[in-house]
């Protein structure tokens, strides 16, 4: 039978089918942070059980940590009890754990690949939804709730239906400033933030094949976005130069096994997939958010909808409610829309890749008055790339505040927040009400766009600079 | 977890779509490192006023809503973030049970996995439940879990389809890893031929 590439991995790590429960599937690796972890360890240990395969395990600091003045003792007391725990709970049970002074801290997302820990055909699961990120691997890789971490951590399996498989096609070529992220968001805004449901999306298309392995993260990032269970992108010659070498990548003859088997995933020809959704990459302008859910989203060169011009009574309702909260009016355009604050970091768009795109845009360039701009690693690998390449100058000289790796104000757990009626430009995966700061305004964007809106103090087609 | 048993309850509206779990639990309360206690703020942000005060206006204020232990929600109920705390939230505010016409992946599978049946009803069923709310606020609902039914004072009455496993579940109060254990020898096995057939992965 011809199978899909989600078929072929989870076949191959059925360990179980039961009469009338769902299957139990093995899970490879298992990454952890600070916020979903806790009450799983607290489980265990209630119940009396053991972490069943401590290698598995990948853990960092990345949500509740500061992206300024590290060496102090974090303020906040019930974020510092949190990262205490998890320092506790992972010395306890042996796991490797990137704590927040190690050289390889970093969000979750971004330390993961970099050091080769995720290869392709792998189940990957972490308390957190955007592990979908590795799917750009052709791992199948998704977000579990915290039970479900201590359930892994027991048994090193999960219960899990089998999902529907979708393949979303972008075919022809992205415009020089169209990324991966105005992809992601215009998937996103064609098919809904339910489009997704019960599926597995596998990206393909020449498009896609295209992107380098930091564009596919950031597509497969926001497969959740599009309320998909997992993004997969098929593994090819960049994931392989990608990964070899890193710390935990195969060696030697290992290498050679692990080739062949990485190269028997793409799925079949003919494979047949439940939905299939195309796209031509011609079209993707710049995309930019308008409202509160990241369905709601627009190229660059548009202006506010007005309720009226949806037919559906619920898309209709949230738009009002929508540009309600945003303090928007219809038929605005979108460069007309001011920016306060600019962030550019996150598990989306916190690589390498991404602040060089920004760079080039920021260089020589001032923060607009009144506008403030963050730019927030992925990790202290990231910083100290960008650092060696001279970035960091480009955007200190630029009045950006260059800062130490998190999840900062992706969800402003950490202290870096939006105040009330704050608009921002980020570069996150998340506009939901509230996200970035009670009351605060979030416009989701590339980091291009992004670097060209601090500078101008409203977002700029960037198309045309 | 408890058993599910079969419940009768007032039935609290929420006629939102997409309700999202930055909505259900705020993140500013997930810093904890228990379990419990995040009943407390669920919908923190439309439940209070900046003062702290209640928000006469959000829904589930209403006095007529207050005991419930069933919700009856909007499409696409829960999307958002993986958080298993807006379901530990929901469960320890009092509601075991939610009725939509959808829910987000990850949100479905934590409210089983906390006690919570989430009951899926087509739109036309929820217009009329949400009619007979509105209509009667207070109005309390029969929940039947073993024999998939509920039943309402004005007779809109309905069967739903639930899985086995989880319906199972519920029934028994019976804990996933401890049901995942009996296969216990099926993992070591399984184990045992792949580090034989992905060597590297265990190097
Ligand atoms: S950067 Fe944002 S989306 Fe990514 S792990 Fe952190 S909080 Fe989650």
């Amino acid at each position: 039978m011809k199978k899909t590439m989600y078929e072929k991995i989870w076949d191959s790590h059925r360990v179980v089918d039961v009469e009338g429960q769902a299957p139990l599937i093995y899970v490879d690796r298992h990454l952890m942070h600070e916020v979903t972890s806790p009450q799983a360890f607290e489980g265990l240990r209630l119940s009396n059980r053991k972490v069943r395969n401590p290698h598995s395990i990948l853990a960092t600091m990345d949500h509740c940590v500061p992206t300024k003045n590290r060496e102090l003792p974090i303020a906040d007391p019930i974020a510092r009890k949190q990262i205490e725990v998890m320092a506790e709970n992972c010395l306890e049970n042996g796991l490797n754990l990137y704590d927040m002074k190690s050289p390889n801290n970093g969000v979750i997302h971004v330390v993961v690949p970099e050091h080769g820990f995720v290869h392709p055909g792998m189940v990957v699961v972490c308390g957190d939804s955007h592990t979908a990120t590795h799917g750009a691997f052709g791992a199948l890789a998704f977000g579990i709730g915290t039970s479900e971490v201590e359930h892994v951590m027991a048994t090193q399996t999960l219960p899990q239906q089998k999902s529907k498989t979708m393949l979303i096609q972008v075919n022809g070529k992205l415009s020089k400033y169209a990324s991966a992220k105005d992809v992601a968001l215009a998937i996103v805004g064609k098919i809904g933030t339910a489009g997704g449901n019960g599926h597995v999306i596998e990206y393909a298309g020449d498009a896609i094949k295209e992107l380098s392995m930091e564009g596919r993260m950031t597509l497969c990032n926001m497969a959740i976005e599009a309320g998909a269970r997992a993004g997969l992108v098929a593994p090819d010659e960049k994931t392989y130069s990608y990964l070899k070498g890193r710390e935990f990548a195969p060696k030697g003859e290992n290498w050679d096994l692990a080739m062949a088997y990485w190269q028997s995933l793409p799925s079949d020809a003919d494979a047949v997939f439940d939905t299939i959704i195309i796209l031509d990459a011609a079209d993707i302008a710049p995309q930019v958010s308008w409202g509160t859910s990241p369905e709601q989203v627009i190229g660059v060169d548009g202006c506010v909808p007005a309720p009226e011009s949806f037919e559906n009574e619920g898309k209709r309702k949230a738009c009002e409610s929508a540009l309600a909260y945003m303090g928007l009016t219809p038929n605005t355009k979108i460069t007309d829309i001011p920016v306060d604050l600019v962030f550019i970091g996150s598990c989306t768009n916190g690589r390498i890749e991404d602040f060089r795109i920004a760079a080039e845009v920021a260089k020589g360039t001032t923060v607009a008055k009144g506008v403030t701009a963050i730019a927030v690693p992925g990790s202290y690998h990231v910083k100290k790339q960008a650092e060696d390449e001279g970035l960091d100058k480009i955007f200190i000289d630029a009045g950006w505040e260059w800062r130490d790796p998190g999840c900062s104000m992706c969800l402003a757990m950490n202290g870096d927040e939006l105040t009330k009626g704050q608009r921002s430009a980020s570069t996150s995966n998340r506009n939901f009400e509230g996200r970035q700061g009670k009351g605060g305004r979030t416009h989701l964007v590339s980091p291009a766009m992004a670097a060209a809106a601090a500078a101008a103090g409203h977002f700029v087609d960037i198309r045309n600079l | 977890m408890d058993p599910y048993k079969k419940h009768d309850s007032i039935a609290a509206l929420m006629n939102r779509n997409n309700v999202d779990t930055d909505q259900i639990i705020p993140k500013q309360f997930l810093k904890k490192v228990e379990r419990s206690g995040f009943g407390a703020h669920l919908f923190h942000d439309w439940r209070f006023n900046d003062d702290g005060s209640d928000n006469a206006e959000f829904e589930l204020n209403k006095p007529a809503f207050k005991g419930a232990h069933i919700l009856v929600a909007g499409d696409n109920f829960g999307c958002g973030s993986s958080r298993e705390h807006a379901p530990w939230a929901i469960a320890d505010y009092g509601f075991n049970t939610i009725i939509s016409t959808s829910y987000a992946d990850i949100f479905y599978n934590n409210c089983f996995k906390n006690g919570i049946l989430a009951i899926i009803v087509d739109s036309s069923q929820l217009d009329t439940l949400m009619a007979e709310i509105n209509a009667n606020e207070g109005v309390r609902f029969t929940v039947d879990l073993e024999n998939q039914q509920v039943t309402t004072p004005a007779g809109n009455d309905f069967t739903f389809e639930i899985d086995p496993f989880r319906k199972g579940n519920l029934l028994s109060g019976l804990d996933d890893i401890g049901l995942t254990l009996k296969h216990v020898d099926k993992i070591t096995a399984y184990e045992a031929q792949h580090k034989q057939t992905y060597p590297w992965l265990w190097a």
